[in-house]
């Protein structure tokens, strides 16, 4: 759990932005500590996949103030992100199939060295095995094709990937979608080591039954709009599903629309 | 990863093998295998014609075959990244007969010496591969329409630079020394032998660097057996060309090409960018590669080497004409490429599928003509052995891809 009066790790203020006359978010601030696990919850266009493209600099913000380690920051685009350590997983995992684990791991950061800059296979190799290893990723072999890995492999492996490079905060969108239950909980340990390791972690799911058994905290955003935010200890699913759907606190009654 | 059999695959619910064959299997794990079909192949086509002429092993005939070969090789070096790519080049035919062309003209009627005229036919097919390339990333024009329409509109350029001459007799020394010089013997046994050193200098340099980072290792022995069986093909194809006239130079030229090119596409991060593109192309993106700059380069690589097969086919036939570039070879190129296992879907296959799948093209285009069959005939096969191996290549992507669901 974060320490109280820690500053956080990544804090948002009053973040506005809107697609035309679509208001996709509306003042939302949000924040995410070192060490913590924050799931991002909502329904479909509650505007959890726009805030976390406005994180990963896909999207421009339209107002409002972005600090990362309590400075304020200017995102101009994705390498912005990168360089401040800031890494996003997404759903289609974009990893080539075709490449081994180790090659996916280096895609576009290869080491190379010698005469003609070829790359170094044997050292990257080693490192992949040592990255895996240090998050307790079980892969039977580092020169696997992604193509025959599972589900739960290859997410573990888009996640190595994304925290391998000294990354302080990662943003996961929907980790455990499509997997089954005993690649779920490989994935729902690789989320508890990165916090161990005292990496800040976003979850963006569906899923509260798995969100719940690895958030310290949840967001619940509605309508572009921050509504809540519970503690897996203290708050019950109900109350979770009432303030995404939007009926009242501690009632499970759904609001009824408004008669035509 | 030492302990490999503590982390099973949780698909792997199969009962254990044991005995020799799993020994073998698990010696054999993480080696590329996929070449050993294709191998047999060629030995199963090299039966059957031997068997019906005896002539067809003979060094002459294989040398003939060889020399047969080189510039359709040279061409399928530049179509491999193409197809690793996911896409297809249709205009590689006619470029190689325009450069050719531009070649001649620019030699005989222009009086350019041999190398600089050699030099502006292969800056002419850069120059296609820029625009086409252009054309296809950045207008988002369809590879197979562009290349479709270059296949009609370089070969209608060919007659253009022709003119009203529709042979050019070649008669410069520079030129026809590209195909027409055979080296004698002991070049080729130095050739040989540096080949072989460098095999051995590879591996056993591979090896050191991964047990110095603690990395699994293939045993000795299997390394030892690879190393002896390449080196006695390397000592037999050179034995056969020097039990003949010697190594011809355009068969080195060829051979050279698939070596630098398969360094190219095996230890550098250009080539393994192509790789990853043909994999998938957002996720190239996304590791921030740029993936135009790639497309480009490799279109502009395909028409190069097309330039420097239709050069060599040039060379070798002392002439070009109008009919140069056109009838099966662009066909041919792409078939011995997915012949040789490069996969049609991108993504998958390397160089030395040029060298394996023009052997087999080939091979039984040679085989047929010593049989005398007529064209009828000889078209219809290698259009049977092309569909096979299409087939092939759909099977197999459809069971890859099951088992990755």
């Amino acid at each position: 759990m974060p320490e109280k009066n820690e500053e956080p790790l990544l804090e948002l203020k009053g973040i506005t932005k809107s697609f035309g006359a679509v208001q996709a978010l509306d003042g939302v601030d949000f924040e995410v500590y070192r060490g913590e696990v924050v799931g991002l919850v909502g329904d479909n266009g509650a505007g959890k996949s726009t805030l976390v493209k406005c994180i990963s600099g896909i999207f421009p913000i339209d107002a409002g103030e972005i600090r990362f380690e309590g400075k304020p920051v200017v995102i101009n685009g994705p390498k912005d992100v990168a360089k401040l350590g800031i890494e996003t997983v997404y759903q289609d995992l974009a990893l080539c199939d075709n490449l081994d684990v180790v090659q996916n791991l280096y895609l576009g950061r290869e080491k190379t060295g010698g005469l003609f800059n070829f790359m170094d296979e044997a050292t990257m190799e080693k490192r992949s095995s040592d990255v895996l290893k240090g998050l307790s990723v079980k892969i039977p072999y580092v020169r696997t094709h992604i193509a025959s890995l599972s589900g739960g492999q290859r997410q573990s492996v888009a996640v190595a990937r994304a925290v391998m490079w000294n990354s302080k905060l990662v943003l996961l969108d929907e980790p455990t979608a499509a997997l089954g239950v005993a690649q779920t909980r490989m994935v729902l340990d690789l989320i508890l080591n990165l916090k161990k390791q005292g990496l800040g972690v976003v979850v963006i799911s569906h899923n509260l039954a798995d969100v719940f058994k690895v958030v310290d905290r949840m967001v619940v955003l509605r309508l572009g709009r921050r509504v809540g935010t519970f503690y897996p200890k203290t708050s019950s699913n109900e109350q979770i599903v009432a303030a995404i759907t939007g009926a009242e606190f501690g009632s499970t009654e759904v609001a009824q629309p408004v008669a035509k | 990863m030492e302990n490999l059999e503590s982390h099973p695959l949780p698909d792997a619910n199969k009962p254990e093998e044991k005995g020799l064959f799993a020994r073998l299997k698990k010696a054999l794990q993480g080696e590329d295998l996929s070449i050993f079909p294709i191998l047999l192949g060629i030995v199963l086509i090299w039966a059957i014609f031997q068997i019906a002429n005896y002539h067809f092993l003979s060094p002459l005939n294989l040398t003939n075959l060889m020399l047969q070969i080189a510039a359709l090789g040279a061409m399928t070096v530049g179509i491999v990244p193409v197809l690793l790519l996911g896409e297809l080049d249709l205009s590689i035919g006619s470029v190689s007969g325009l450069c050719a062309g531009v070649m001649a003209v620019l030699n005989v009627k222009a009086g350019w010496s041999g190398p600089w005229a050699v030099l502006a036919g292969i800056l002419v097919g850069v120059l296609i591969g820029l625009l086409q390339g252009t054309l296809i990333v950045k207008i988002r024009l369809p590879a197979f329409i562009v290349t479709l329409a270059g296949m009609l509109g370089w070969s209608g350029a060919l007659l253009l630079v022709l003119g009203n001459t529709g042979t050019i007799n070649i008669r410069d020394k520079f030129i026809l020394s590209l195909a027409g010089t055979f080296y004698p013997a002991y070049v080729g046994w130095i050739v040989a032998a540096v080949a072989i050193v460098a095999v051995f200098a590879t591996m056993i340099s591979d090896r050191r660097g991964r047990i110095k980072n603690g990395l699994r290792t293939t045993s000795l022995t299997l390394l030892l057996v690879k190393g002896i069986a390449i080196s006695a093909l390397i000592v037999a194809a050179v034995a056969v060309m020097n039990g003949n006239r010697g190594l011809p130079s355009d068969v080195v030229i060829f051979i050279g090409l698939v070596i630098i090119f398969d360094v190219i596409l095996k230890h550098t991060t250009f080539g393994r960018y192509i790789y990853a593109v043909g994999g998938s192309a957002d996720a190239a993106r996304r590791a921030s590669i740029n993936v135009d700059r790639i497309r480009i380069t490799v279109f502009s690589i395909a028409t190069t080497l097309a330039a420097v097969g239709g050069i060599l086919a040039g060379s070798r036939l002392l002439a070009v004409n109008q009919a140069s570039g056109a009838g099966e070879l662009q066909m041919d190129t792409i078939a011995a490429a997915v012949i040789g296992g490069t996969s049609l879907f991108g993504g998958i296959g390397n160089m030395w599928s040029a060298l394996i799948g023009t052997i087999v093209i080939g091979s039984i285009s040679n085989g047929m003509d010593l049989l005398a069959f007529p064209s009828s005939i000889k078209f219809i096969i290698t259009a049977i052995v092309l569909v096979i191996s299409v087939t092939i290549d759909a099977v197999t992507k459809r069971r890859r891809d099951a088992k990755a669901k």
